[in-house]
């Protein structure tokens, strides 16, 4: 496979997950926000924060309201991360890959562009209506994963975009945890109120873990959620269970399963044992955000390693087939 | 059938309004032109009777609806191109009419004929002016035209291709005169695209009149991409060939058609940045090391392949392509070199190249064409200017043109000063009344001009025409201009079994 090839449809996957997850984050948010009381900068500015364009937003907007935030995270096209932007460079990708994928995941990843394209052009983002598009968006990703995974050939493209999408779910989960976490805990008087328990399965919902965790644990505890965010091999969108997954993907491209070949699958393999080894009280005194800062460091730096190991054109050609 | 119908009509409630305002085309208008449906007494042509029985059975609103779905599939499919007339690439559909160009199956075995006949001239031709140049020593035509020709490559002179072809496929412009007969208007043996346009309005098609392909007997084309990947196989020894598209990226307007073949052939779809030449062998650049390719189906123009070769400044192309090429090591299609055919000025001696190399009357004219570079037609063309059109012989797509009829004094003398200061870069046509198909309009169907694009494939053993083509129609009324650029649209070309 074409090292461009493999890089593009990486990120076509990291594209899709990045925007279906925003649209669970706004959701779920607007959502919460209709029980809570009206403060909307407590409200609407960790969700800008989770995504890391804090900044991006300040420069754009002057308050932290409802309807700008929903804007700047779905519609603006000055936020590379919105979903409008991820959609619009996933369907470039899938247009550049074309043939990698088949028919159905071109067409629905094209029928996603038209609809944000029309959200956009309708500024949706003021409408009471928006969750109706959250819905459709998340339903669409969806959709997409459903086709690729019934449609495509486990092949290299397959695995790379595997890849793409489950270090981009990890990111975000632990980017939700870490915002979050660290707000709730910080207002001790209000632990075990029922608004408390409101915010905590907002949490859990916020990465579709809602069901799954109560099924596991029954009852809502700070530690055990993060337990199951961070540490469950089980649950699909755990950082722990999307290393596994991605591992799995690097070996088979990698060709050896047996200690490492390349940077990327010695980063990976590293990450995987540390959460395999660890506690959940460990990560707690250690610190939750200082915790899962290095996560995302460490997880910035695998996909970097990706890129060297397979996209890059190499200066040796030795290798010839 | 008056009792039958209205009793439906009772029965259907608002249906019965559609049925009521089905299609009048008593005023169906052929004056002046070869309509493709009526003829000229406005009683229905043989191809299209099946299909006008059809039609009159449905309203013009139900027309209509079909016509949105067809857009509505376009966008789905992402058959669309980019127009760059602003900061913001502008996506576009090239509108397809769901009216079909309807052709029988007689006119077509007269057009494939034609077209092999003309394809294979044409390849004794181009391998002549690159070797031995018998044509140029027996005087059939003046060495300078060849030479002067900016498409003619030197650095060919004594190659001769994989398998002796060099015009692997071919689009060739026809279009049929008021006279009912086809003629060649144009040859196009350097990248001829649309032909994704003519599978997938196909496909489009299907969808909306189901019932009439088995009814008509309409002969299918879906096979293109199949003798495609079998002719570009063909061309080189290598036991399981690994075949490439190479596009010049996702900006090119013609992106989704590379993709498209790319894709229905099973070949990888690369960039010029993609390949690597080591060696004089070309190597694609894959996350496992490097793969050897031998077939390039390239939709990068000669000029761009190769910055080494040709174009400094080329960043499509790859260098050392152009040697690995003379070397043997990978099969270019079509050949480089081709282009020289699609000069207006060698496609004047068309006629006079057929008889030579095949000793035949050509099957397909072409249109007259007066060649300002020889005295007696110069002459003509001054005196006429105002009733020819003139062409610029290294300029398409409707530039460097002057319609005489539609042209001022000014403007013609402008074109007679250019004529007389450089004769070889000019040529005249009389104007020719491009026939009319049916074509869906805002209020009813209406005759509108079209031409022909039908698709050669010269694959080591024979050519094969396949029977369909992109039709091109001038959606404006009165306009003769079929180009996407200037409202023109396309249309499915049914060819009939018999």
């Amino acid at each position: 496979m074409l090292g461009r090839v493999a890089n593009t449809i990486y990120w076509m996957n990291r594209y899709l997950e990045r925007a279906e997850n925003y649209a669970r984050f706004m959701d779920v948010n607007f959502n919460l926000s209709l029980e809570l009381p009206p403060n909307e900068i407590q409200q609407w500015q960790p969700l800008v924060v989770i995504t890391g364009d804090w900044e991006l937003y300040q420069s754009l907007n002057s308050k932290v309201e409802k309807t700008k935030v929903i804007y700047f995270l779905a519609f603006e096209e000055r936020n590379p991360n919105s979903i409008y932007n991820c959609i619009l460079n996933a369907r470039e990708n899938a247009r550049a890959v074309r043939t990698e994928i088949t028919k159905e995941v071109w067409e629905q990843i094209n029928a996603l562009y038209f609809l944000v394209k029309d959200g956009q052009e309708k500024k949706q983002c003021l409408d009471v209506n928006i969750r109706d598009f959250f819905t459709q968006i998340k339903n669409g990703c969806q959709l997409v994963y459903g086709m690729y995974d019934s449609t495509i050939s486990r092949n290299e493209g397959w695995n790379f975009g595997k890849l793409g999408q489950v270090l981009e779910r990890a990111d975000k989960t632990s980017r939700v945890l870490d915002a979050k976490y660290h707000l709730l805990l910080d207002s001790p008087k209000e632990v075990g109120s029922s608004l408390d328990l409101i915010q905590w399965a907002a949490l859990l919902k916020s990465v579709s873990a809602y069901d799954m965790y109560r099924k596991k644990y029954g009852k809502l505890s700070p530690s055990c959620i993060a337990e199951f965010l961070i540490l469950d091999r089980e649950f699909p969108r755990s950082i722990l269970a999307c290393l596994l997954i991605a591992e799995q993907s690097l070996i088979t491209l990698s060709g050896s399963s047996v200690g490492f070949s390349n940077d990327a699958q010695k980063q990976l393999g590293a990450l995987r044992s540390q959460l395999e080894y660890i506690d959940i009280n460990d990560i707690i005194d250690k610190g939750m955000h200082e915790y899962l800062d290095e996560i995302q460091g460490k997880l910035n730096k695998i996909s970097s390693a990706i890129y060297n190991s397979f996209f890059v054109i190499q200066t040796d050609y030795s290798e010839v087939k | 059938m008056v009792k039958k119908a209205s009793k439906r009509c009772f029965k259907k409630g608002v249906n019965s309004l559609f049925f009521m305002l089905k299609l009048n085309l008593s005023e169906y208008d052929t004056k002046g032109y070869y309509d493709e449906m009526f003829d000229e007494n406005n009683n229905v042509r043989p191809n299209y009777k099946l299909f006008l029985e059809r039609l009159q059975k449905v309203s013009h609103k139900k027309l209509q609806s079909l016509q949105h779905a067809t857009d509505r599939a376009q966008l789905s499919l992402g058959m669309t191109f980019n127009v760059y007339d602003d900061n913001q690439g502008v996506e576009r559909i090239l509108h397809l009419d769901i009216i079909p160009r309807i052709i029988d199956n007689t006119e077509w075995t007269h057009l494939e004929k034609g077209l092999q006949q003309r394809i294979r001239a044409l390849n004794l031709f181009i391998q002549d002016i690159y070797n031995d140049q018998k044509v140029i020593k027996d005087k059939i035509i003046p060495k300078e035209l060849i030479l002067s020709s900016a498409s003619y490559l030197k650095q060919l002179q004594g190659f001769t291709p994989p398998k002796d072809i060099w015009c692997h496929i071919t689009g060739s412009d026809l279009i049929k005169g008021g006279d009912g007969q086809y003629y060649v208007l144009e040859d196009n043996l350097r990248c001829p695209s649309g032909v994704s346009y003519m599978l997938e309005n196909r496909e489009i098609l299907k969808r909306t009149f189901p019932e009439l392909f088995k009814k008509l007997g309409v002969k299918p084309v879906y096979n293109y991409t199949h003798i495609l990947r079998d002719t570009l196989e063909s061309l080189t020894d290598v036991e399981k060939p690994n075949v490439v598209v190479l596009t010049p990226g996702i900006f090119n307007s013609a992106y989704f058609e590379h993709s498209y073949l790319a894709q229905q052939m099973g070949a990888e779809l690369v960039e010029g940045k993609d390949l690597i030449v080591k060696d004089d062998v070309v190597f694609m650049i894959t996350t496992a090391g490097l793969q050897r390719v031998d077939v390039i189906y390239r939709r990068v123009d000669d000029e761009f392949i190769d910055p080494l070769a040709f174009n400094k400044n080329s960043v499509l192309g790859t260098p050392g392509l152009f040697k690995a090429y003379l070397k043997g090591n990978v099969v270019l299609v079509n050949a480089p070199g081709t282009g020289v055919v699609d000069d207006k000025a060698v496609y004047a001696y068309i006629p006079r190249i057929i008889k030579y190399y095949l000793g035949e009357e050509m099957i397909i004219p072409n249109v007259q064409t007066y060649i300002c570079d020889e005295e007696a037609d110069r002459k003509y063309v001054i005196e006429n200017i105002h009733n020819l059109v003139v062409k610029q012989t290294d300029a398409s797509g409707g530039y460097g043109m002057l319609i005489g009829p539609k042209s001022t004094k000014k403007e013609q003398q402008e074109f007679i000063a250019k004529i007389k200061h450089n004769p070889r870069n000019y040529i005249a046509q009389p104007m020719i009344n491009l026939s009319r198909v049916p074509t869906l309009t805002e209020d009813t169907i209406e005759g509108r001009h079209v031409d022909l694009r039908p698709y050669a494939l010269y694959g080591q053993d024979s050519i094969k025409i396949i029977p369909g083509a992109l039709t091109r129609v001038a959606l404006k009324k009165g306009s003769i201009v079929v180009n996407s650029s200037q409202g023109g649209g396309s249309k499915d070309t049914w060819i009939l079994n018999n």
